[in-house]
């Protein structure tokens, strides 16, 4: 049985019904590691809220979403809350801004023990501790004490990323983790998501626009545009033969070292250009 | 610069404070005893600010009112600030008809003279320090809970409480761990302001008659009792005056001050 089926999903937003997401599939496999690349406004983080179950109040879902075989679109906010931190858990994009500024890090990680495994703040403190020394943190004791406004962009997302992994869940949803950090530390963080990953085997769907850190993280990738997926399949196979024209837009651009010096540089819309709305 | 205001105004709150803890086990004369004999004396010794028309010293009767003034203060902002800022934090939090309901409620209090509402309450329970708390708490109601639910609009809206909540934390939970250590410093900048306009407020009654009866004293029927002296002896008019002047600076630049020291926009770069 699949960890996650995702089948025929739409998601319309408001009175005017603006489509987000249209007929969209999928499946993870345990520990199987999906990557979703697509550009902005193409869908890939309502896919990760309307999993999660975090979409707003004016949001129409249609289709279905199973997690270890129960469905979760329908179901309410208390049985949302269960799963959410538990089964399934969510790195966000902003490392700014998802930790609350008036709470100290070590007790937001431990947070999500306190929820779910009911741990006792004493022995929370040693595995919160541990979480951020395996997270690649120098000085695990220090950032646990520290508010976030007191720690760098790369600190606070390897602390986020010590959040959702804690309470060892079965599936990581990264929504583009990497994004808002520089080339070095982006580098690093992802190695360490790597090696988290594997040792708890959690599963992971890995949402960015960069193929390159797709191909870092991930095995399995899917191109997404304006609200479907258009293009599934390996890693290799997409870089080396892919089929949809914005995927060939794509990997093109991401290729500069193909062009020779004095061309004009490629573009997406060299390849594709139909459908834009 | 920006610090003066906050040091101006702890310290004037910080008098009133030192004279009502003073009045709590000293105080120069009786502040309520009459004594026929001594009658509009001016400043001088040994009775420092002059005595008023019951041969009262004045300087006693500042200290003792400055106590009521701060009980007052306390509980008005206490039962405006335990009931206002739940209703604000239920409203920004749930949204819809609730909120709705909860704001058009605290406009009518709002568009409500606290003034009327007042002496609604002295008609019925007659004029006692209670009904003024009273009246003036509920009166300023709406103004804690609008400040609290702009806050809790503006937190709720934020990517931590978005990513609590993926980390499964009940609404309950946002609301407590999340939402009220996020709002506190504009709740307590409210708290301080409201403090100043429930000392106003309570002067006001007090010298209507609709506030704490005499012989207790109060900074705002100390007023009122000069009054009547105002071309004989002048400057017991202006004692209780100057109190209620400092009071209420002293808590406005508390207010003021905070609000600057906590907005991290407007915080000097060391």
């Amino acid at each position: 049985m699949s960890l996650l089926e995702v089948s025929d999903l739409g998601i319309e937003f408001g009175r005017r019904r603006v489509r987000a997401l249209d007929g969209v599939s999928f499946t993870i496999e345990p520990g199987q590691r999906l990557g979703l690349i697509g550009e902005s406004g193409s869908g890939k983080t309502v896919t990760a809220l309307a999993i999660m179950g975090l979409l707003p109040p004016n949001a129409v879902v249609s289709g279905s979403v199973r997690l270890g075989g129960d469905e979760l679109l329908g179901l309410n906010e208390t049985e949302l809350a269960k799963r959410r931190g538990n089964l399934v858990s969510m790195v966000f994009q902003e490392p700014m801004t998802a930790l609350d500024p008036t709470m100290r890090v070590g007790r937001q990680v431990a947070e999500v023990l306190r929820l779910h495994a009911g741990t006792e703040s004493g022995p929370a403190r040693e595995r919160v501790v541990a979480m951020l020394a395996e997270v690649g943190l120098d000085d695990p004791e220090r950032v646990a004490d520290s508010f976030p406004h007191q720690l760098s962009g790369g600190q606070r997302q390897r602390a986020i990323l010590a959040m959702a992994l804690i309470n060892s869940p079965d599936l990581v949803i990264c929504d583009e983790p990497t994004t808002a950090l520089d080339v070095t530390v982006q580098a690093m963080v992802l190695q360490k998501l790597d090696e988290a990953l594997t040792s708890s085997g959690a599963a992971c769907l890995f949402i960015t626009h960069d193929l390159a850190v797709v191909s870092q993280v991930c095995d399995q990738v899917m191109v997404m545009l304006d609200g479907r997926i258009v293009e599934t399949g390996s890693v290799e196979k997409l870089f080396t033969n892919p089929e949809h024209p914005y995927t060939r837009g794509l990997v093109a651009t991401a290729r500069l070292d193909q062009v020779a010096p004095g061309q004009r540089l490629p573009v997406v819309e060299d390849f594709y250009s139909g459908g834009r709305r | 610069m920006k610090r003066a205001q906050l040091v101006t105004g702890l310290i004037l709150v910080g008098a009133v404070i030192v004279a009502a803890l003073i009045s709590l086990v000293w105080t120069p004369y009786d502040p309520i005893q009459v004594v026929p004999g001594q009658r509009l004396l001016g400043p001088g010794w040994p009775h420092l600010l002059g005595t008023d028309g019951f041969g009262i010293d004045i300087f006693s009767r500042l200290l003792v009112g400055a106590r009521t003034t701060l009980i007052v203060g306390i509980i008005s902002v206490g039962i405006a600030a335990v009931i206002g800022v739940p209703l604000g934090m239920l409203a920004g939090q749930v949204g819809g008809w609730l909120d709705q309901l909860v704001m058009r409620v605290s406009d009518v209090v709002y568009a409500f003279p606290a003034l009327l509402l007042a002496i609604l309450l002295a008609s019925v329970f007659g004029a006692s320090t209670l009904t003024a708390m009273v009246a003036i708490g509920v009166a300023s109601i709406p103004a804690f809970a609008r400040v609290a639910r702009a806050g809790t609009l503006q937190v709720v809206a934020s990517d931590f409480v978005l990513a609590a909540r993926g980390a499964g934390t009940s609404r309950w939970g946002i609301a407590v761990r999340h939402v009220g250590p996020n709002i506190a410093p504009v709740v307590g900048v409210q708290a301080s302001v409201g403090f100043a306009t429930a000392i106003l407020a309570e002067a006001a009654l007090s010298y209507l008659g609709l506030g704490t009866p005499r012989p207790t004293p109060t900074w705002g029927n100390m007023l009122r009792d000069a009054q009547q002296y105002l071309f004989v002896a002048p400057l017991q008019a202006v004692w209780p005056g100057l109190a209620i002047a400092v009071a209420v600076l002293g808590f406005n630049l508390l207010g003021d001050g905070l609000r600057d020291y906590l907005d991290p926009r407007l915080r000097e770069v060391p």
